[in-house]
């Protein structure tokens, strides 16, 4: 488990103790982590020397920094209009079953988070999802279903 | 069925050469000046959307007062229906690289940054693959350059310039006031020229074959090819390399399933033309001799007769309430306001004659908002509204 503190010391050693350090130290956070708690802001805000209201309205810009704890994994499905036409509500409900969860829920086992997302460019094969930086494209309630479970299996 | 749709083959054409050898070839034997009375020449226009003149850019960032200067490749593709530009860092990053190495090099730049949207964070790692075989040739040639890549974060509006340079710089993705313009203040405050990925391409196509020769693709004030991310109720969906100034009504031959009703061209902030429309027509950017152009960054999308046009723009509707950035009131609570009068329509909560009142928000957000996106959200609901009528009333 990386530590917090070792995340934010590399990213100041890489980009100085500036404000233009904070995107990446989030990022990086994220990544270990999958989450930004309170804590951890008020951390960043202290070791770049700003208020934890700026890391806070920063950090809640932007909507692949997650500011309530998440799964293991992240599965985003793409809402926008031509995967929302090409059956995105049957890939939905098909993540729904599966993982016995509703969307923006993560699973018991802390092991999934489902999301939605907005256009994930790719249109011409749609339905699409990410799964953490994975993409997955024409998607199929059955091709939902083994994608999940080889996610499942891994490392059991 | 007979068409005027004309293919090109030249953003995609395979690397002929050695990594960079163009590269160096420019910029050890022509200069800065020559390369942008090229640019102008070639009248290429940005591939983003807004078509702004590319040589023009470069020659302000040039002439800009200041030693530090940016050069800064939007990769933030995150318009509705367009994908082309994931097919340029997948197939051709090369060709962009090159392309922003010839923008320090006539703008006197020393730092690079790509700015990669978070949802092609899988196209990361073959990227720095690519950047380091470019840094090496740098090194080798002496030229101090260096770029790098920010990951973007799930955020539309960092597509916007200057919310992308914010963005970069460690701050919310909010739109700047314009002017000043990024080529006098723009990345931390110094001279940026910001482009996009296939804008940096073109330039150097151009640097190639010269601008008497990219002139040749398109029409007078359209000129060059463009790629179009094409999707929707098509059985052809995909990345295509056209000739700028085609009408609608080729592409809907080309593409259409033949029950196509609409297009929409440009993406949820592009406008929506219906099949009595189809000749009126033609894609590429307003200019005054070509009449009734539509611009766009290259998106477009085919709805047949089974779809509805009120859920289409509900649709849209959704994703700009999520994307509005909420720095400014007209964008923040319009999109809001317009969202759910639509839906109270539909659900005969209130007046048809609503409609009227919706109309008007949408075009005082269209003079008032302060950035792009919710200038520009008029542009479908104005023409959804109006040319589907029946369907967003009954």
């Amino acid at each position: 488990m990386v530590e917090i503190s070792e995340i934010i010391e590399k990213n100041i050693q890489e980009y100085g103790k500036d404000r233009k350090a904070l995107l990446p130290i989030l990022q990086n956070i994220v990544y270990e982590k999958r989450y930004l708690s309170e804590d951890t802001l008020v951390q960043v805000a202290k070791s770049l020397d700003i208020s934890s209201a700026t890391v806070f309205g920063t950090a809640s810009f932007y909507s692949f920094l997650g500011l309530e704890p998440r799964g293991k994994h992240l599965v985003r499905v793409c809402k926008t209009i031509v995967c929302d036409m090409n059956g995105k509500d049957e890939i939905m409900s098909t993540l729904e079953k599966t993982l016995d969860i509703k969307f923006g829920e993560t699973t018991g086992d802390k092991k999934f988070t489902l999301l939605t997302t907005n256009c994930l460019g790719w249109c011409a094969n749609g339905p699409a999802m990410l799964i953490d930086d994975d993409v997955y494209t024409d998607l199929t309630p059955d091709k939902v279903i083994e994608i999940i479970q080889s996610y499942k299996k891994e490392r059991e | 069925m007979s068409t005027s749709i004309k293919r090109a083959d030249i953003i995609f054409a395979p690397y002929s050469e050695a990594p960079y050898h163009k590269f160096k070839e420019i910029i050890t034997t022509v200069t800065p000046e020559y390369i942008i009375d090229e640019l102008i020449s070639s009248e290429l226009r940005g591939r983003g959307g807004a078509g702004f003149l590319t040589g023009m850019k470069w020659k302000f960032a040039r002439n800009a007062e200041g030693e530090i200067k940016y050069v800064v490749c939007n990769a933030d593709e995150g318009e509705p229906g367009t994908f082309k530009d994931r097919e340029i860092l997948t197939k051709v990053p090369r060709k962009m690289i090159s392309g922003m190495g010839i923008c320090a090099f006539v703008t006197g730049a020393k730092i690079g940054y790509i700015y990669l949207r978070a949802e092609y964070n899988y196209l990361r790692r073959d990227l720095q693959a690519e950047l380091d075989i470019f840094h090496d040739v740098c090194k080798e040639m002496n030229f101090n350059f260096h770029i790098e890549i920010f990951s973007g974060m799930g955020a539309y509006v960092c597509g916007e310039e200057t919310a992308l340079l914010n963005s970069i710089e460690g701050k919310r993705g909010e739109p700047r006031n314009k002017p000043p313009f990024p080529t006098n203040e723009g990345l931390f405050g110094k001279p940026t020229v910001i482009n996009n990925v296939e804008t940096f391409v073109n330039v150097m196509i151009i640097c190639r074959l010269g601008s008497a020769e990219f002139r040749k693709y398109g029409i007078h004030g359209q000129t060059g090819s463009k790629l179009f991310s094409i999707s929707g109720d098509t059985p052809r969906g995909g990345v295509y390399e056209l000739e700028l100034g085609m009408k609608i009504i080729d592409l809907v031959n080309e593409f259409g399933d033949g029950n196509t009703k609409a297009v929409q061209v440009g993406g949820a902030s592009g406008f929506c033309v219906p099949r009595a429309k189809f000749e009126e027509y033609t894609i590429g950017y307003p200019s005054k001799l070509t009449g009734d152009s539509l611009p766009t960054g290259g998106s477009i999308k085919f709805f047949n007769s089974k779809r509805s046009m009120h859920h289409v723009l509900e649709n849209f509707l959704e994703f700009f309430v999520e994307e509005s950035c909420g720095q400014c009131t007209p964008c923040r609570v319009g999109t809001q306001q317009l969202l759910k009068g639509i839906q109270q329509i539909k659900t005969k909560s209130v007046s048809p004659l609503y409609l009227d009142k919706l109309y008007e928000l949408a075009k005082t957000m269209k003079i008032t908002s302060k950035c792009g996106l919710g200038q520009s959200v008029a542009n479908a609901f104005c023409s959804i509204a109006d040319e589907f009528k029946e369907e967003i009333i009954y």
